[in-house]
This record gives C-alpha cells, sequence and structure tokens, in this order.
C-alpha cells in the first residue's frame, strides 16, 4: 500500500510512452502522450497525500484541521489545463504534417525532404 | 475514525486500480477514434482518484479536460485528416479499411452544421 | 533505425528507468504521511493572507510567478495553434451543409447551455473559497459554450463566438495578468506582491490580489479553449484541403504511380 500509487504512476508512464514507440499513427501517439503526461499527476498527488485528512479548502472546516499537501495540487491543477492546450498545439503540428507530407505514419516520414 | 479512513484507502485502491486499467487499455488502443473514448474514460478514472484523495481543484480540471476536451481535439483531428483523405491509398496508420467507415460515422456530429 | 531496433531500445531503457523508479519510490517518505513541510507553511501563509482556499492562494499569491509562466505556455500554445491552423492559400472555404436537429436535442441543450455558462462563472468567482478557479472555471465556460453547436448548429455557434474579438480578449486577459504584477511595484513591494486590502475570511471579496489574477486567467482560459475549439471546428468542417496531400511531396506511391 505505500507504495502502491508511486508504481502505479511509474507504470502509467513505461505504457504511455510504450505506445508512443510503437505508435503507426501520429494521433495516437499524442494520445499516449496524455497517457504518459498523466502519470505525473497520479504521482505528485500521492506524494501530497495525508492519510485521514481533508482537503486544504478551509470554507467550511475549522481552521488547523488536518488537510493534504495544496502545494502539489496547485502544480497538477495547472498542468493539467496548460497541458491540454499543449496537445492541441500538437494536434495541429498532426494536421500541418498530413496535408504536407499525405501520411500520419511516423515511419513513412524518414529524413528531411526539402 | 478508523473505519473511516480505511474506507477512504480502498477508495484510493480501487480507483488507482481503475486509472492503471484505463491507462493501459488508451495506449494499446491504436485506433484514435476509439482511443479518445478511452481517453475519456481514462479521464474519468483520473477524477474519482483525485476526489479520493482530497483533490477537487484538481478533480474538477480533469474532469473537463480530461473528459471533454482532449477527446474532442482528437476526434477533430481525424475527423478533419480523414475528410483531406478520402480517396486516397495512403497509410494513415492501423486499420485504415475499417477505420474509415468508423471515421465516418464518428465524425457525423461534426459535419452536422449550416443552416436548418 | 528499424522498429526491431528501437523496441529492444526501448526494452533497455524502460528496464532502467523501472529499476530505478522503483529503488527511488523506496526512500520517499510513505504514501501518506503526515509530515508535508511545504504544505504547512502554504498553509499558514494562505491563512495569514485569508484566502480559505488553499490551492487558489498557492496558484495566484504564494507562487503567482510561477503561474504567470504557466499561463505564457497556455496562451503560446494557442497563438501557435492558430498559426498553424489558419487557411492556406490553396485550401477552401466550404460552407457546411445543413442538417437537422432533434427537437428533444434542441431543447436540452438551449435549457443546459445558461446553466452551464453561470455553473462556469461561479466555479470562476468562487476560486478563492470554494474548489474551483480561474482554470477549471474557464474550461467548463468554453465547453459549455460549445452546446450552441450540439443544439442548433454551426451558424449559430459562430454568432455567439466571435473568434476575432475572443481572441483580442484572450491577449488583454494574459496582459490583465502581467499588469495586476505591477500593483506591487506602484507600492514599492515585490512583482506580484499581495499588496491590495486582504477583506473578512471566508468572505467573496477575500484575498486581495487572488480573486483579481483568478478572474484573469479565467477569462484567458476560456477564451483561449474557445479560440483553439474554433481552429479544430474550422478545419474539420469548413476548410477544404486539396485532397493530393499539399505540393506535391508525398513520401508514398500514389496509387497511379503504382
Amino acid at each position: 500500500m505505500t507504495l502502491l500509487p508511486f508504481l502505479a504512476a511509474g507504470w502509467i508512464f513505461l505504457v504511455g510512452v510504450y505506445g508512443m514507440v510503437t505508435s503507426r499513427n501520429l494521433v495516437h501517439a499524442v494520445g499516449c502522450l496524455a497517457v504518459a503526461q498523466s502519470s505525473t499527476y497520479v504521482l505528485l498527488l500521492g506524494v501530497g497525500f495525508r492519510k485521514g485528512a481533508t482537503a486544504p479548502v478551509f470554507a467550511d472546516v475549522p481552521v488547523g484541521t488536518s488537510v493534504v499537501d495544496p502545494v502539489v495540487q496547485a502544480l497538477v491543477l495547472t498542468d493539467v489545463v496548460v497541458g491540454a492546450t499543449v496537445t492541441a498545439l500538437l494536434l495541429s503540428l498532426v494536421i500541418q504534417i498530413r496535408k504536407r507530407y499525405g501520411t500520419l505514419d511516423p515511419e513513412a516520414l524518414t529524413g528531411l525532404k526539402g | 475514525m478508523s473505519g473511516i479512513s480505511g474506507g477512504v484507502d480502498a477508495l484510493v485502491v480501487v480507483t488507482l486500480v481503475l486509472v492503471t486499467a484505463a491507462a493501459t487499455a488508451a495506449a494499446l488502443t491504436r485506433d484514435p477514434v476509439r482511443q479518445a473514448a478511452v481517453l475519456s474514460g481514462l479521464g474519468l478514472c483520473l477524477a474519482l482518484l483525485f476526489l479520493a484523495v482530497q483533490a477537487p481543484d484538481v478533480a474538477l480540471s480533469q474532469l473537463a479536460v480530461g473528459t471533454a476536451f482532449t477527446p474532442l481535439l482528437i476526434l477533430l483531428t481525424v475527423r478533419k485528416v480523414r475528410r483531406s483523405g478520402r480517396g486516397e491509398a495512403s497509410g494513415d496508420g492501423g486499420a485504415r479499411g475499417k477505420g474509415d467507415a468508423r471515421g465516418d460515422r464518428g465524425a457525423g456530429t461534426a459535419r452536422r452544421g449550416g443552416g436548418r | 533505425m528499424n522498429r526491431r531496433a528501437r523496441n529492444v531500445l526501448f526494452l533497455i531503457a524502460a528496464a532502467v528507468f523501472a529499476a530505478a523508479f522503483t529503488a527511488a519510490c523506496t526512500g520517499l517518505p510513505a504514501f501518506g504521511t503526515s509530515r508535508h513541510p511545504y504544505g504547512s507553511r502554504a498553509i499558514g501563509a494562505s491563512i495569514q493572507r485569508r484566502t480559505a482556499n488553499v490551492v487558489s492562494s498557492v496558484n495566484f499569491d504564494q507562487r503567482a510567478i510561477d503561474t504567470l509562466g504557466e499561463e505564457s505556455i497556455l496562451f503560446g500554445a494557442v497563438l501557435g495553434s492558430v498559426v498553424l491552423l489558419r487557411r492556406a492559400r490553396d485550401e477552401n472555404r466550404q460552407d457546411p451543409v445543413p442538417g437537422r436537429v432533434l427537437p428533444t436535442t434542441l431543447l436540452l441543450g438551449a435549457g443546459l447551455l445558461p446553466v452551464t455558462l453561470l455553473v462556469g462563472v461561479y466555479v470562476i468567482g468562487h476560486g478563492q473559497l470554494s474548489p474551483g478557479g480561474g482554470f477549471q472555471g474557464g474550461v467548463v465556460l468554453a465547453t459549455g459554450l460549445h452546446l450552441a453547436y450540439v443544439a442548433a448548429d454551426y451558424r449559430v455557434l459562430r454568432r455567439v463566438r466571435p473568434v476575432a474579438v475572443i481572441g483580442a480578449v484572450d491577449a488583454a486577459a494574459a496582459g490583465a495578468f502581467s499588469a495586476l504584477g505591477l500593483a506591487g511595484l506602484i507600492v514599492g513591494a515585490a512583482y506580484l506582491q499581495n499588496v491590495l486590502p486582504l477583506g473578512t475570511f471566508n468572505q467573496l471579496t477575500s484575498g486581495g490580489l487572488v480573486p483579481l489574477i483568478n478572474a484573469a486567467v479565467g477569462v484567458e482560459v476560456a477564451s483561449g479553449v474557445v479560440v483553439l475549439l474554433a481552429q479544430f471546428l474550422d478545419q474539420a468542417v469548413e476548410i477544404e484541403s486539396p485532397p493530393d496531400g499539399g505540393k506535391g511531396r508525398r513520401t508514398h506511391p500514389s496509387p497511379e504511380a503504382s
């Protein structure tokens, strides 16, 4: 139990990278990158968890209650949204590649062409 | 109190296993249209896990982005790619023959436009 | 590199990573530890600045300069997508074919649209008090707007979100974040330092600079996501690319040639 969340994060990262390495379609590769990225969320929130604590919001619990680590949550929160826009940037690159080279298979995109 | 925190622990373990399974399935799904659907499920599982580890802020963010925004972008990209590649024997990757019919169906919602 | 060599390379790298990562994990504090030095200090600072949601306090006050960086990445990514997906010279714009909408879909969409927009604004507005804030509420607001497309059609969506205006709003909100930081410099404190009156704990006006930066980020995320989706919808629905994949630079034999 004490290692399970961290090891799960490692597994999610590896399986995402495996998908990217063996991908035959750039859209699929971008999806796998999103999977690999989500491993960092699991890892960070696993580090910040505190047993028996509540969420770090003092709107309806008295000040001084035991809460989980808010710093890692702030990191993950911004990354979820910013990561999605970066995914959008990658997908627009994929659309451009499809337009210019007529293929989405990374293996067909060998070398630089003028 | 120990009963409550024991329940929370079980919830963390269950959602963690769900997330791991969904992530594995998403990475191994080769067809982008199907992968978008699995990614949306992964987003939902991640949101549940974040709730279980007391991160409602992150869960909200993940729910909006992971289940709606990212899969939608992937579907729109697939629609664009398949539309510009119609009638071509190009290597769009994995399951081409079957994928075309499925892509057209998946893109049906995106094609609906114009006036009424 | 051929496929087999690449797979072997991946397996070696994965094995090394797995071993090193597992070893590193055993050195981490156990899952659920009660020792969080950074977290405890962040909570103290947040209470002192009368912000009930500590996560918002970390994002928009204690580590606001980091968020400025994140927000710039977001702005840059949106800008890059707009540049990459603009209509090229060899592409034509084609009006989409009209479709039929079920009356029930129309009713549900028209009913849900104002509710979703209201929820988005609420989530942004209460960012310093309850779970939520500019990042989450912005995405809710932007995706909720697209109910107009699901319920009605593309022309209605185009009318409710003039992309040129929303793009300008995006830039203005990104600039507003940087400008808000100047408030600290004006009174002789540090950039992005929380110098505004802090208000009463757990009130909508509490937290000083936090609600303002939060609102700027909310507007920027919402308009950024709207602009992004507009570019992708344009590509998927309207813009017709030439069928031969660009300027004849194809990397595989065409059906005629083979």
